[in-house]
């Protein structure tokens, strides 16, 4: 076998590589109006929770069923439902980010990842309030 | 100026000047080692090296020192210190005061440099005469330059209002700007400071990240050697000096990779070992690349082929090491990544990819400026050769790292000018993960699976050079009969159950697993076969069978991973929760709610929750789950454990979940709390009171009355899933409270082969428990009802069971015995220490990865 053999070989496989790659259908970040505009479809939706706006989670009834509210920095809203327990510190999150499809009044989410201020001690904010808390606490 | 009281300035001063000392020394040490690896004079060079030597070693004891002062601080709770404020509290249990330090970014940075310069004090004091005189200039000119730049990032220095790095003794109140500070007695209000981070509070915290740094540290050594060929104009000769070290890099940071993965599966709630999550991919590239150069290194030693290859491989492990850093490290990830750090800062970020271009730069342009003077064989390898099969093996297993680094990067292009836009215009927004990100991983590494199982089973029964026709055919055949027979039968009696992906992938599964156990066997025979047991020389066949087999362990605990929490696997016993607003109900519902003292079934088990208790840290309550399986036939209780999953419940309600596994050898337990409801005190004394009812009779409870609607022989509605062949009864209860609220609930009772059952029902909102007790005469039934004070104890829990997991771990120590066995071949260690290294590496690892947490 020639090395030129080889070389056609690997560039073959590499084809094959980026058709896999490119089958894979890669997803988008979007907000919840650029989300909306395409209903349906896998996306990345950037939010935060909407404080104002109820949670709702009762796992006795069903361990399987979490919805709430978020509101993205545009000032859209929507309704998410996640079919998997509630994330402990999803009341603490400052930024959401929901990986799911939208529909006609609800994101319907699979996967959330979770900023939260807690695990990140190098933010300044969390810092300040840290400081807040121990001179209040005598 | 405001004079504060009760501060201790000393150590701080002292620390702060022994990183100025350290990063000095570095830039004394990297000056003279290069003026010394191009000086041909033998007295000056003799010079510079001296002046090299000494402030290496200074820098060596500064770098110490460094680590003590900071480790001085967080022992004595110096909190007007920030990183002991950051890092360090009272409550810490000593076993992770060292864990704290490398928690932050500045620790980290150092326990890297720890490692730098002890590998470095290897090389300088290395007794060997070629060593000497040829290699440890240079090799230490990159030691010393990597030092430098570690220093800078803890150096903390104010350069034209911009800070260079960020010193570990900077003052809480130089850096938070809070009214306390204004005070002089401000300590006296900072009770505690904020601590390890609960997450991160296990005992591999301790171990797994120095054994990890001591894998990215000892990349350096290869590269360095690398670079010392191409500067000394010595092509060839670096090779077999440094194939022990790359050896030993291979061994230390697969074991640190797959600490990390261990650390994952036991404590984190990830479901599993490996997610493909960006930081995880950022370690094993590097070792990938590795990999790929040690084998280029071997063809080069026999042959003299692939020595472009084994340069190439080698300068590019560490550059993904510094790119591993940067990905980590700059907060670049913030959006893919589970566990990246967050962003020190704009300066910092700078200064790290400074650092990744200031060695990727100028060594990767010497090998292409030198790329035409490195010997080369012209004539091309024969197909039938050993170094030809290696070869395609290195550059699969570079390709594969190439593939894996270039998806994990995704968010980088995003924030890369110019391509940003490229992107957004192609896809039509930003890039992100599809949304099976982790099937276009495996959906391309179990191709690479197949070729490098087939490629390790082959290779060492071919020679180098080239092999006599027939002579493969000859050998190779016992192998694969053995494999063939054994895979048959473990395809018979224990098949591959993984639909998800589709039929396609299936078969890809079991053909890479063939070749797996094909590999492992092939080399097993192979130490008998034609080493005739010489197990000296056996270094290389041990790893390939470690290695194999865990790629077994993984092809067959990643696709007959059950979850039994799964209503679907319940059948009857939870609501199948159909959604309000979709209507569907083929959603992933792994998770079951487990009332205490309520025995739910969950897969073979009935699982009960019986009660909970608190850990000595604060916060952290341990649930008791016990486990047991039943005999159909008889009845008997076959199987019994208890499995105790914790919930850390940290100062601002956040949750941090640690599983608990029950562990066999041929299958792991796997269950986690994925909620549970954070109050303090949550005993139920109430007792159930029993009544008797009619049809369309009414009843009285404390907060309304409820009806019996009507009861219904083997049910079949959204909940209950009974045919006519079964024996079951459901009563239909309305409950109506004192607001006029209306609730329903359906407890059932069953009688099978187990004996009678009682599924029992929740009415929560009123804080009631219904159960069907039983049928008394004249068309009436027994209800039992408890009203409890406080709300109903529960958690909710998901459950996996990972068969023949072990052997991932098992396949795991394997290699690394089997890669160390082969670093001592090559290096000249004497045989005393040999067998000490090999007996403590054995010992070490089985402990750690088989026993530790069983």
């Amino acid at each position: 076998m020639k090395r030129t053999h080889i070389i056609i070989l690997i560039g073959i496989a590499v084809m094959i590589i980026c058709l896999l790659v490119y089958s894979a259908d890669f997803s988008t970040y979007d907000t919840v109006s650029s989300a909306q505009k395409k209903p349906g479809q896998f996306v990345h939706l950037i939010a935060k929770l909407d404080k104002n706006q109820p949670i709702a989670y009762d796992p006795i009834n069903n361990p399987n069923y979490l919805s709430f509210y978020v509101i993205d920095s545009l000032g859209g809203k929507t309704k998410v439902v996640y079919h998997n327990s509630k994330p402990g510190d999803l009341e603490k999150s400052e930024r959401i980010v929901l990986k799911g499809r939208m529909f006609k009044d609800y994101f319907d989410c699979k996967d959330i990842l979770l900023k939260c201020p807690s695990k990140y001690k190098d933010d300044k904010k969390v810092l300040e309030n840290s400081m807040k808390e121990q001179a209040s606490s005598n | 100026m405001i004079k504060f009281e009760g501060e201790h300035l000393l150590p701080g001063q002292i620390g702060h000047l022994f990183v100025i000392i350290a990063l000095v020394a570095s830039l004394i040490s990297l000056i003279s080692f290069f003026y010394a690896s191009r000086s041909v004079d033998l007295t000056e060079k003799t010079k510079w090296i001296n002046l090299g030597r000494a402030s290496f070693i200074i820098h060596t004891l500064s770098v110490f020192v460094i680590f003590s002062v900071i480790f001085f601080l967080c022992f004595n709770h110096y909190y007007e210190y920030m990183y002991a404020y950051k890092h360090a509290s009272k409550e810490l249990e000593y076993k992770y005061l060292l864990a704290c330090i490398w928690e932050g970014q500045e620790g980290s940075f150092l326990l890297w440099a720890i490692w730098h310069s002890v590998l470095g004090l290897f090389i300088i004091f290395n007794k060997n005469q070629e060593t000497k005189t040829t290699w440890r200039a240079p090799v230490m000119t990159i030691v010393s330059m990597a030092q430098f730049f570690l220093m800078l990032m803890i150096l903390g220095v104010y350069f034209f209002g911009v800070r260079i790095g960020n010193s570990p003794f900077t003052l809480t109140r130089n850096e938070i700007p809070a009214p306390i500070f204004s005070q002089p007695n401000y300590l006296t209000f900072i009770k505690d400071g904020m601590g390890l981070n609960v997450l991160l509070r296990n005992y591999w915290m301790v171990i797994h990240p120095p054994i990890l740094f001591l894998g990215f540290a000892s990349t350096i050594i290869p590269f360095a050697f690398a670079y010392a060929g191409l500067q000394t104009k010595k092509y060839t000769e670096w090779i077999k000096p440094v194939l022990p070290w790359a050896l030993l890099s291979a061994c230390v940071l697969g074991v640190g990779i797959m600490m990390g993965g261990k650390w994952a599966y036991e404590s984190l709630s990830f479901g599993g070992y490996w997610a493909w999550d960006p930081v995880e991919n950022a370690s094993l590239v590097p070792w990938l690349i590795l990999i790929a150069g040690i084998h280029t290194m071997m063809i080069f030693n026999a042959t003299g082929y692939s020595l472009r290859a084994s340069y190439l491989f080698v300068i590019l492990t560490f550059v993904f090491v510094l790119y591993s850093t940067f990905l980590t490290r700059t907060g670049i990830l913030g959006d893919t990544s589970v566990h990246a750090f967050t962003e020190a800062g704009k300066a910092i970020n700078v200064m790290i990819g400074l650092f990744v271009l200031s060695f990727a730069i100028p060594v990767l342009s010497m090998f292409f400026i030198h790329f035409k003077k490195i010997p080369t064989i012209h004539k091309e390898e024969e197909t039938r050769s050993r170094e030809f099969v290696m070869f395609i093996g290195s550059f699969i297993l570079f390709l594969s790292a190439l593939f894996i680094i270039i998806v994990t990067s995704i968010p980088v292009y995003s924030k890369t000018p110019f391509l940003k836009d490229l992107i957004i215009y192609i896809h039509k927004g930003p890039l992100a993960m599809p949304e099976d990100a982790e099937f276009l991983y495996n959906k391309i590494m179990i191709m690479v699976a197949v070729f490098i199982g087939f490629l390790t089973a082959v290779a060492q029964y071919l020679k180098y050079k080239t092999t006599p026709k027939g002579y493969l055919i000859k050998k190779i055949k016992y192998p694969l009969i053995v494999s063939v027979i054994l895979c048959t039968l473990i395809f018979i009696f224990y098949p591959f159950d993984y639909k998800k992906q589709g039929v396609g992938f299936l078969v890809a599964i079991y053909i890479a697993f063939f070749y797996a156990l094909y590999a492992a066997i092939a080399n097993a025979m192979y130490i008998s076969l034609v080493l005739k047991n010489k197990f000296k020389n056996a270094g290389g066949s041990i790893a390939h069978i470690g290695f194999s087999l865990m790629i077994a362990g993984m092809l067959i605990s990643g696709s007959n991973k059950k979850v039994i929490s799964d209503s679907k696997v319940n059948g009857i016993n939870v609501p199948m929760g159909k959604d309000p607003m979709s209507k569907k109900t083929e959603d992933p519902t792994e998770n079951l709610t487990l009332i205490r003292q309520l025995p739910t079934r969950m897969g073979d088990y009935d699982v009960t929750y019986s009660k909970d208790s608190s850990g000595h840290e604060k916060g952290r309550k341990f649930y008791q789950l016990n486990f047991s399986k039943k005999d159909k036939a008889t009845n008997k209780i076959t199987e019994q454990f208890m499995l105790m999953p914790d919930v850390y419940m940290m100062k601002d309600n956040n949750m941090s979940s640690n599983p608990d596994t029950k562990s066999y050898l041929t299958k792991d337990i796997f269950t986690y709390i994925s909620f549970a409801i954070n109050s303090a005190n949550n005993t139920d004394t109430a007792k159930f009171k029993e009544y008797e009812i009619g049809e369309g009779e009414k009843g009285y409870y404390r907060n309304g009355y409820f009806i019996l609607n009507k009861v219904v022989k083997n049910p079949k509605n959204e909940r209950y899933h009974y045919t006519d062949n079964d024996v079951a009864l459901m009563a239909d209860i309305t409950f109506v409270s004192k607001d006029s609220m209306h609730y329903n609930a359906m407890p059932l009772i069953q009688a099978d082969s187990m004996g009678i059952q009682h599924i029992d029902d929740t009415v929560y909102a009123q804080n009631l428990y219904v159960k069907f007790a039983g049928v008394s005469d004249g068309h009436k039934i027994k209800l039992g009802i408890k009203e409890s004070d406080s709300l109903i104890d529960f958690v909710t829990v998901k459950s996996y069971v990972f068969p023949y997991i072990n052997l991932v771990w098992l396949g795991l120590i394997i290699m690394a015995f089997g890669i160390l066995m082969s670093m001592i071949k090559r290096s000249n260690l004497s045989p005393l220490l040999s067998s000490v290294i090999l007996t403590l590496a054995a010992i070490g690892l089985t402990y750690m990865f088989l026993f530790a947490n069983a």
